[in-house]
């Protein structure tokens, strides 16, 4: 097994999108391909039994990464799926009046969540459910009290994700969770960048229902798991497949044995090493910002300070087209984001949400390291990154414009 | 986005980048001819001047500046390109699909080459109304 991304392709900064299997992980899941290729619910031989027994190991390595027990977890595909289930399966079960009416129940969540919770709650509001989306604060971190403003007499349900994709800042999920728990109201937490990368407790954050995806933890695509909560209080969800009854009947589908072996192993490998990987990264993270903002002006880290994840870096800078940056970056895979409209990069709902560089025309790119990146990549990564903002703005009229004293936001501009 | 290796050339190898001096220096001089196109909420801003030997006709140099993607960096430069040695009747004559062709720009971009047009006759305009010359109804900068 060879570590993974050789050094003649771009270097790889995309981790908060996905990261490379470990080959540890790969390892693992092998054998469940050729040889223990059974169904789990093959109960009369030895196939069957083998991969049972592979899918009941994964379980507990996944329960012992969230504290929790083995029956509260179910295996989905992925983060998507485990939102979807977890927040329409929470409100059909909890709601107020039957499909065909209004109030059917209140749900809390914020605006710059992911799409794969905002898209189901809005799906939700359009059936009869009022949906809150709370603004969030320039930091980005929503704290427990944004989240008791937005709470009303009848609502069922809170989704917050633990830590932003896009930024990193870290939301203030315990103290959510206490809130909800006081209130009898279900909360559910997208986990998608937190888990296996930060230490997590169902028990102590006050969590009822958490998912999360294999592939950001060194697993395999395709896997992901739902924690619902079984005891104080026991959450109920409708499912949303419906057949064999699998995973307790909140899931059916024949279980994905190989890729849940990997997701175990993957949680195995997190439990082990997070400790030691979020503060390596936290040190190149750190090296990385104070360097670019050193050598660069008119530039800006997006997000809290300090409540922010080790491995997420989210810079700004100033009149820098987001295309443009692109290409003269290519020699390193990371993605690119910005609050503008650019010729043909979307605005990112997220900085747009934050007000980030309203007042200057900018670019944001996302750089997200993981547990194969090497202090070279980052200086390569600085360097890099460095020049092109530089040869781009000697380009630029605008920053020439902004140097001369003139206010680009206040220039006429023909717009086409 | 997959670029043709004409674009990706300007765009590495920008050829007259910069500017005869700042915007205020820039107004007072009646030989050289600015077109500043484009918005910076649309992603694409192109700052053109052109210098004009006001014995000749004939534009004597000509720098760009430009906010934007790949192919609006490319389509500025190649622009400065053809402008130099040109009369202002050749250089009004400049199309955009030659620029397209010329670069071979995909069609998502082909903006990028109105964009540039529109800079170069913006130049012109400038630079005519600094000298009294008339303009073709006046063709204005902006539309």
């Amino acid at each position: 097994m060879t570590k993974p991304a050789a050094p003649s392709s771009p270097i790889y900064m995309d981790h908060a999108a996905t990261t490379p299997c470990d080959p540890r992980v790969v390892e693992a899941m092998l054998p469940y391909f050729t040889q223990m290729f059974g169904n789990t619910g093959s109960r009369n031989h030895k196939y069957g039994w083998d991969a049972e027994a592979g899918v009941d190991k994964a379980r507990e390595q996944v329960a012992k990464l969230l504290n929790a027990d083995e029956k509260e977890i179910i295996f989905t595909s992925g983060a998507t799926e485990g939102n979807n289930l977890a927040i329409k399966g929470a409100a059909y079960m909890y709601e107020k009046a039957p499909a065909g009416q209004a109030k059917r129940g209140h749900i809390v969540t914020g605006l710059i969540e992911h799409k794969a919770v905002l898209d189901p709650c809005k799906r939700l509001q359009k059936e009869g459910f009022d949906v809150t989306f709370v603004d969030p604060p320039v930091d980005g971190v929503y704290t427990a009290e944004m989240i008791k403003q937005a709470l009303r007499e009848d609502t069922i349900l809170v989704s917050i994700m633990w830590a932003n994709n896009e930024i990193g800042t870290i939301n203030e999920v315990r103290e959510i969770g206490k809130l909800c728990k006081e209130r009898g109201i279900v909360f559910h937490v997208d986990g998608t960048q937190w888990v296996g990368k930060m230490p997590t407790d169902v028990e102590k954050d006050n969590i009822d229902l958490l998912s999360f995806s294999g592939h950001k933890i060194y697993g395999p695509k395709g896997i992901g798991a739902l924690y619902v909560r079984r005891k104080k209080p026991r959450v109920r969800l409708q499912s949303l497949f419906d057949g064999g009854g699998q995973e307790r009947g909140f899931r059916s589908g024949t279980l994905n044995v190989t890729g849940i072996v990997g997701l175990g192993k993957a949680c195995e490998i997190a439990m082990n090493e997070m400790e030691h990987d979020a503060a390596r990264l936290f040190k190149l993270r750190k090296h990385m910002e104070d360097s670019l903002l050193k050598s660069l002006d008119y530039s800006a880290v997006n997000g809290h300070k300090d409540k922010r994840l080790p491995h997420i870096a989210n810079i700004s800078f100033g009149f820098v087209e987001g295309e443009g940056l692109m290409m003269a970056v290519k020699d390193i895979a990371c993605s690119s984001g910005s609050a503008c409209t650019s010729a043909s990069l979307e605005p990112s709902y997220v900085l747009k949400g934050l007000g980030v560089g309203d007042e200057l025309a900018h670019s944001s790119l996302r750089l997200s390291l993981g547990r194969w990146t090497t202090q070279e990549q980052v200086d390569f990564a600085i360097e890099k990154i460095t020049f092109a903002v530089k040869r781009l703005r000697e380009m630029s009229p605008l920053y020439d414009m902004h140097k001369e004293g003139i206010d680009i936001s206040k220039v006429e501009w023909a717009h086409h | 986005m997959a670029y043709g290796p004409k674009i990706i050339d300007h765009y590495e190898n920008p050829r007259n980048v910069g500017s005869f001096g700042t915007q205020a220096d820039i107004k007072n001089r009646k030989d050289v001819g600015v077109g500043l196109v484009g918005a910076p909420e649309c992603g694409d801003v192109m700052q053109l001047q052109i210098k004009v030997n006001q014995a000749t006709g004939q534009i004597e140099d000509a720098k760009f500046k430009t906010f934007g993607c790949g192919s609006a960096i490319a389509s500025s430069s190649l622009a400065t390109e053809w402008l130099k040695g040109k009369t202002l009747d050749q250089a009004e004559a400049i199309k955009n699909t030659q620029i397209v062709e010329e670069l071979s720009l995909p069609p998502v971009k082909i903006h990028c080459s109105v964009l540039a047009e529109d800079a170069i006759r913006a130049a012109l305009a400038d630079y005519k109304k600094k000298n009294g010359i008339a303009t073709e109804a006046s063709q204005t900068a902006a539309h």
